[in-house]
């Protein structure tokens, strides 16, 4: 589904990955963890085509399309979708217009039908509910005035309600209080655990692989995949730490 | 000054302002609005021709009476509205401003202008004006505010937001507020601010599907929409605020 082969990019003159070579399946969950300034969020902006990332070398190919020669609209219309750190706060847009608007972009892009206001709502409050979302929530301004679980909740609607065939999901678990966290990891299983969409989760600790279980995970150090292994690994980080392992 | 003299731009109220374009409509015509004792009116101004176009309003608002206006300059020539108000005791005048700005049908810039003189003239009367610009390719927005407050206009409150957004190198927005005050027992708030899109946000629409001018489209929607909430002709200027956005790229 995902292939990245040899991936340099750089921010302003700065070189930040540095030959970073992946590949994923669908019905596969990968899980990248690496110290700071790795270059995890980097790769996850790339990815999705943020302005202002510069891919120098390399290559990365989305269910045979090139992905770096799409827009940012073209990517998620293609079905890639990207879950922020910190989701933006969007002061005078609501959440349901705005999502509406977006999935029916999509649809046009990909040739099919818009969906009508209603069979939208249908869709939208199906998946605040299983949330754990008020209705009332997703028709406020995007993300004004939520707290932390409660923004990277709202990711997770947006992804139910989007519906991607790969999700990046960039430290979704940063900010989540337990049950927060069994909440989304829930959320992932549900929308994502199938055979014909893939994840990749980003992330500083083993915990949100608690409640999702990935297949893959790699450690991401100095902008290039240094380890790759099983589940194990990241029980393994979780105890030496990444100096260990990485050296 | 004589008012069919063609003002100059050391005319403070023409600072700004096209004065080659006011030429071809000068001299205007002042409309008197007289807002009687513990009444209300209201008036919305639309300009969204590519016509050169000037209108110029005098309002009397006498003892607890109270005056909204509401006005979407979006004209695609030089277009400008003044507003020429005077409070009496425990009056209340309400502006809400939109100007959406951009290149001529000539594909030059061309000038819009919001230009209020509120005058305050007896105690308790409040005035609130808030101005929202949205202004790309060489276009200019102009708005000038000012807010007098008469010796003996004790207990005066007078509020002023004016906000503007550049979408281009190439685009202006002046925002001239100023305020005379003689008497000490008054509030007045004034704040005006000129920025750009967050970079963010619209990455964050785009990421969602929503193609560039979309996103864009969205955001500045949200950016004017407030200022015509719960206006007389609010679908009227709503629609036409947006249809005006749209044409800007």
């Amino acid at each position: 589904m995902l292939k990245i082969e040899s991936l340099h990019a750089s921010v302003g003159d700065t070189e930040i990955l540095k030959g970073l070579s992946l590949s994923i399946n669908a019905g596969e969950i990968h899980a990248i963890m690496g110290p700071n300034g790795a270059g995890k969020s980097t790769l996850s902006y790339v990815l999705s085509g943020k302005p202002g990332y510069e891919v120098t070398a390399g290559s990365a190919t989305f269910n045979g399309q090139d992905l770096l020669d799409l827009a940012p609209h073209e990517r998620a219309a293609a079905g890639l979708f990207l879950g922020f750190q910190y989701p933006v706060e969007i002061p005078g847009v609501s959440n349901v217009q705005f999502l509406r608007e977006a999935l029916n972009a999509q649809r046009k892009h990909r040739g099919e039908e818009p969906l009508s206001g209603g069979a939208f709502l249908k869709i939208a409050r199906a998946q605040a509910d299983a949330m754990g979302m008020d209705m009332d929530m997703l028709k406020r301004a995007v993300n004004v005035g939520f707290s932390g679980g409660e923004k990277k909740r709202n990711e997770m609607v947006q992804m139910g309600i989007i519906d991607p065939a790969l999700a990046i999901l960039d430290e979704t678990d940063s900010g989540l209080d337990i049950d927060a966290l069994r909440i989304v990891g829930e959320g992932i299983n549900r929308i994502m655990r199938k055979p014909d969409k893939a994840v990749l989760l980003i992330t500083h600790y083993q915990r949100l692989l608690d409640y999702v279980q990935p297949d893959f995970v790699h450690i991401l150090a100095d902008g290039r995949i240094v380890k790759t292994g099983g589940p194990e690994l990241a029980h393994e980080l979780e105890r030496e730490g990444y100096k260990e392992l990485v050296a | 000054m004589n008012a069919l003299t063609l003002p100059t731009r050391h005319d403070e109220a023409f600072r700004y302002s096209d004065i080659e374009a006011l030429a071809r409509v000068w001299p205007v015509a002042a409309e008197a609005v007289h807002v009687g004792a513990g009444e209300s009116a209201t008036r919305h101004v639309v300009l969204t021709g590519d016509a050169v176009a000037a209108r110029d309003y005098v309002i009397t608002i006498a003892a607890g009476g109270t005056c909204t206006v509401h006005i979407l300059n979006a004209g695609t020539a030089f277009n400008r509205v003044s507003l020429d108000v005077t409070l009496h005791d425990a009056a209340h005048f309400e502006l809400g401003g939109v100007m959406i700005g951009g290149d001529s049908s000539e594909g030059i810039g061309a000038t819009l202008e919001i230009v209020t003189t509120i005058m305050h003239l007896e105690p308790n009367a409040t005035s609130n004006q808030v101005v929202r610009s949205v202004v790309g390719g060489h276009g200019t927005c102009n708005f000038l505010g000012s807010i007098n407050v008469a010796r003996d206009a004790q207990k005066t409150d007078a509020a002023q937001s004016v906000k503007a957004m550049l979408l281009s190198r190439t685009a202006t927005a002046n925002a001239v507020p100023q305020l005379e005050i003689f008497t000490d027992d008054v509030k007045c708030a004034h704040g005006c601010a000129v920025g750009e899109l967050d970079a963010t946000a619209l990455f964050y629409l785009q990421s969602r599907g929503l193609p560039p001018h979309e996103a864009q489209a969205l955001l500045l929607e949200a950016f004017v929409a407030d200022v015509f909430a719960g206006a007389d002709a609010e679908a009227e200027l709503q629609s036409a605020a947006r249809d005006a956005l749209g044409r800007l790229s």
